[in-house]
C-alpha cells in the first residue's frame, strides 16, 4: 500500500512546486507578489528565502510582460512557472497565452517549444465582485496548442502540477480560489505523477453518471452523499484536464448508467456541460434514456452581496435536483 | 573588418533587395497568399545588427522578417519556399511571410502580432541572463510598436532584471499609413528609452557601417553586465506597407527623396571609394545573386505542398 498523508489543496501546490525547483534548476517561479510576500494565497510561502530572488520573482504588475516574459524563457531552454494572481488577470495576457504560446510550435514549424506553466487562482463565491470572480476555464481549453488543467483534489493538484512542470508544452492549471482548505490524501513519495488528460471516477455508481472538475466535484461529492442517504447512487467522472478532454471514463460509465448531469461552475453556454453533452450524443445516442441536464452558473456578472452571488453559482441542492430530474 | 566581411555585407544586401523584387513579383503572380511586407530600403538595419552580433546572440524581429532571415544565414531557397508555402520552407509552409525562423541559427522568429514578441524577447533574455551565458537577445520593432502597452511592459522589465537584450526600433516613420506625428506623443522613439533609464542612440539607418558600429557599441555594453540598450534607427521603406498598400498617406517626392538615399548604393559608393572591392568585383556579387534568387524560386516551385498529415503535426511537443 501506497503511504499517504492527509494535506490541503494548498499544501499540496505548494509541495509540487518546491520538489519540481528542488529537481530541476531550470524550474523557476514568477509572478506578482510571490517572493517577499509569500504569495496572495500563501501557496509560495517560504520559497523566497530558501530559493532565493533569481529563482523566485517578484514581478511588477504587468501580466503581459509575466506571460510574455515566460513564453520567452521558456523558449530559451528554461521551465517557468508564471503565476495569475487571479484567472482574471488573464485577459490582460490573453495575446501571450493564444496568441503565442499556443501557436509558437506550429507556426514555426516544430522548431520551438513553450513549456511554460501558467498557475491561475479562478473561481467564485468569495464577494470579489464581477471582476475578480470569474470561472473562464473553457475560454482557454478553446485552443490548439494549450493544455488546460483543473484539479479537484489534492491528490490530483499535486500530481498534476509537477506533470505540467515536466511537460514540454504551454498548461494552464487552473486552481479555485475556494478550495485551498480542501483535504484529502496524497502519496508520500515525491515522484508519483498524474498523468494530464486523464480524467477519473472519483466515486462509483450505478443510477446517474455525473461529469464534473474542480469546484464542480467538491458539489458533486456533497450531493451524492445526500443522494446516497435516499438510495440514488451517483458515479462521479472528474475531468482534471479541459484540453486534451479525455472522454473515454465518461462514455463508459454513461453506457452504464444511461443518465448524466454535468457540473461545472463557469457560464452554461458554450460551457464544459455544451461540450460534454454533445461528445455523449455523438458518441453513446443508443445509451441516451433521459435528457441530460447541466448545472452551471446564472448568466449574470456575479454580484458582490453575498446572497446574491450564492443565487448565482450553482449548489449542492442544485446538483441534487438536477439527479432527480434525469432518474 | 576582413575585406571578406565587407564584401558578405554587400552580397547580404543585395540578396534581401533581389529576394524582395521576386517576392513582389510573385505575389502578383498569385503564388504568395496573405500579406507580404518587404523589407526594401530597409536592407541596412538588419544587416548591420547582424554583422555586429555574435553566434550566441539571439536575434528575434516583427512581420517584416525576411531580412533578418537571409541575414542570419537562411538560403533563398527556403525563405521563397516559405512563400510559396511549401514543405520545404523555414516552417515547414505552415508560417508564411511573417512567421521566419531559424532557431539554429538564433533566430526567434517572424512575429505578427504588434509588440507581443517584445515581452517575449525579455523572458529570452532572462533564460541567458540565468543560465550565466554571454549572448544577448537583439529585439527588432517598428516605430509603431512603441505605441502599444507590450513595447512598455517588455522595455520597464529588462531595465528592472537588469537583461541583456537590445532594444532596436526601427524607425521608417509610419505605422502603416499613420506617421509618427499622429500616433506617437514623441516622434524621437528614443525618448521613450530615456524614460526608463535605459541607454540609447539614434543612428542613420540608410548607413550599414554606421548601424554595425552602434550594435558593436551597444551590446559591449550589455555583455559588460550593464542592462539593456536602447538604439532608435531612422530608415524608410522604399514600398508600401505591404502589397496592395494604396499609398495615399505619403507623397511621391517624399520617397524618392529617400531612394536617393539607397542603403545599397551608399555602401555600393562606400566600398568604392575606400577601395576596399572594385566595381567589377561588387558587379560579379550582383550576378551571383540574381542566380542563387532565380534558383531559389525554381527550387521552391518544384518543391512539394505540406503534405497532408503535417496539418496536424508540432500542435504540441507531446
Amino acid at each position: 500500500m501506497t503511504e499517504t498523508k492527509r494535506i490541503t489543496m494548498r499544501e499540496a501546490i505548494s509541495q509540487a512546486l518546491w520538489e519540481e525547483m528542488e529537481r530541476d534548476e531550470k524550474v523557476f517561479i514568477m509572478g506578482e507578489e510571490i517572493g517577499v510576500w509569500g504569495g496572495t494565497y500563501a501557496v509560495t510561502k517560504g520559497f523566497y528565502d530558501h530559493f532565493g530572488p533569481k529563482r523566485v520573482r517578484d514581478t511588477p504588475i504587468a501580466e503581459a510582460a509575466i506571460i510574455g516574459g515566460g513564453v520567452g524563457a521558456a523558449m530559451a531552454g528554461l521551465r517557468p512557472v508564471a503565476e495569475l494572481m487571479t484567472i482574471n488577470f488573464a485577459f490582460v495576457a490573453m495575446d501571450h497565452i493564444v496568441n503565442e504560446a499556443a501557436k509558437m510550435r506550429y507556426m514555426f514549424g516544430g522548431q520551438m517549444s513553450v513549456p511554460l506553466v501558467i498557475r491561475a487562482v479562478g473561481g467564485g463565491g468569495r464577494q470579489l465582485g464581477a471582476t475578480h470572480s470569474q470561472t473562464p476555464d473553457v475560454i482557454f481549453a478553446h485552443f490548439p496548442g494549450l493544455t488546460v488543467v483543473a484539479p479537484g483534489t489534492p491528490y490530483d493538484a499535486k500530481g498534476l502540477l509537477k506533470a505540467a512542470i515536466r511537460s514540454n508544452d504551454p498548461v494552464m492549471f487552473i486552481e479555485h480560489s475556494t478550495m485551498y482548505q480542501t483535504r484529502g490524501e496524497v502519496p508520500v513519495d515525491e515522484d508519483y505523477l498524474v498523468p494530464i488528460g486523464t480524467s477519473k471516477i472519483q466515486r462509483p455508481g450505478r443510477d446517474v453518471t455525473i461529469v464534473t472538475y474542480a469546484k464542480g466535484l467538491d458539489l458533486s461529492l456533497k450531493a451524492a452523499d445526500q443522494l446516497a442517504k435516499e438510495g440514488i447512487e451517483v458515479e462521479i467522472v472528474d475531468l482534471r484536464t479541459l484540453r486534451p478532454l479525455d472522454m473515454a471514463p465518461v462514455l463508459e460509465s454513461f453506457k452504464r448508467t444511461n443518465r448524466a448531469v454535468v457540473v461545472e461552475e463557469g457560464w452554461r453556454s458554450f460551457g464544459v456541460g455544451s461540450e460534454v453533452v454533445s461528445r455523449i450524443y455523438e458518441e453513446a445516442f443508443d445509451y441516451v434514456d433521459a435528457p441530460i441536464r447541466r448545472v452551471a452558473q446564472t448568466e449574470v456578472p456575479l454580484p458582490y452581496n453575498q446572497a446574491l452571488e450564492q443565487m448565482a453559482l450553482p449548489q449542492v441542492a442544485d446538483v441534487i435536483a438536477a439527479v432527480k430530474e434525469v432518474l | 573588418m576582413e575585406k571578406q566581411n565587407h564584401l558578405d555585407i554587400y552580397y547580404q544586401m543585395v540578396l534581401i533587395r533581389r529576394v524582395e523584387e521576386r517576392a513582389a513579383e510573385l505575389y502578383q503572380q498569385g503564388k504568395i497568399g496573405g500579406f507580404l511586407h518587404l523589407y526594401i530600403g530597409q536592407e541596412a538595419v538588419s544587416t548591420g545588427l547582424v554583422a555586429a552580433r555574435q553566434p550566441q546572440d539571439r536575434i528575434i524581429t516583427a512581420y517584416r522578417d525576411h531580412g533578418v532571415a537571409l541575414n542570419v544565414g537562411m538560403s533563398a531557397n527556403v525563405v521563397i519556399a516559405e512563400l510559396l508555402g511549401k514543405a520545404t520552407g523555414s516552417s515547414k509552409g505552415k508560417g508564411g511571410s511573417m512567421h521566419m525562423a531559424d532557431v539554429e541559427k538564433n533566430f526567434w522568429g517572424g512575429h505578427a502580432i504588434v509588440g507581443a514578441h517584445l515581452p517575449i524577447a525579455a523572458g529570452m533574455a532572462l533564460g541567458d541572463q540565468y543560465m550565466e551565458s554571454d549572448g544577448a537577445t537583439i529585439c527588432m520593432f517598428g516605430d509603431g510598436a512603441t505605441n502599444i502597452g507590450f513595447f512598455h511592459e517588455g522595455v520597464n522589465l529588462s531595465k528592472v532584471w537588469n537583461l541583456p537584450v537590445l532594444w532596436v526600433c526601427e524607425n521608417n516613420q509610419y505605422g502603416m499609413g499613420t506617421t509618427i506625428e499622429r500616433a506617437s506623443a514623441v516622434s524621437e522613439i528614443r525618448q521613450k528609452a530615456v524614460g526608463y533609464g535605459i541607454p540609447n542612440e539614434r543612428v542613420d539607418g540608410m548607413d550599414v557601417m554606421a548601424v554595425r558600429q552602434a550594435t558593436l557599441k551597444a551590446l559591449e555594453h550589455i555583455r559588460n553586465g550593464n542592462g539593456p540598450y536602447f538604439l532608435e534607427i531612422m530608415t524608410y521603406r522604399f514600398r508600401g506597407h505591404s502589397m496592395g498598400d494604396p499609398e495615399r498617406y505619403r507623397e511621391s517626392a517624399e520617397i524618392k527623396k529617400w531612394q536617393e538615399n539607397d542603403p545599397i548604393g551608399i555602401y555600393h559608393a562606400y566600398l568604392i571609394k575606400e577601395k576596399i572591392a572594385t566595381t567589377k568585383e561588387l558587379d560579379a556579387i550582383d550576378e551571383q545573386v540574381v542566380e542563387e534568387v532565380q534558383a531559389a524560386v525554381q527550387f521552391a516551385e518544384s518543391s512539394p505542398d505540406p503534405a497532408p498529415e503535417a496539418l496536424f503535426e508540432d500542435v504540441y511537443a507531446g
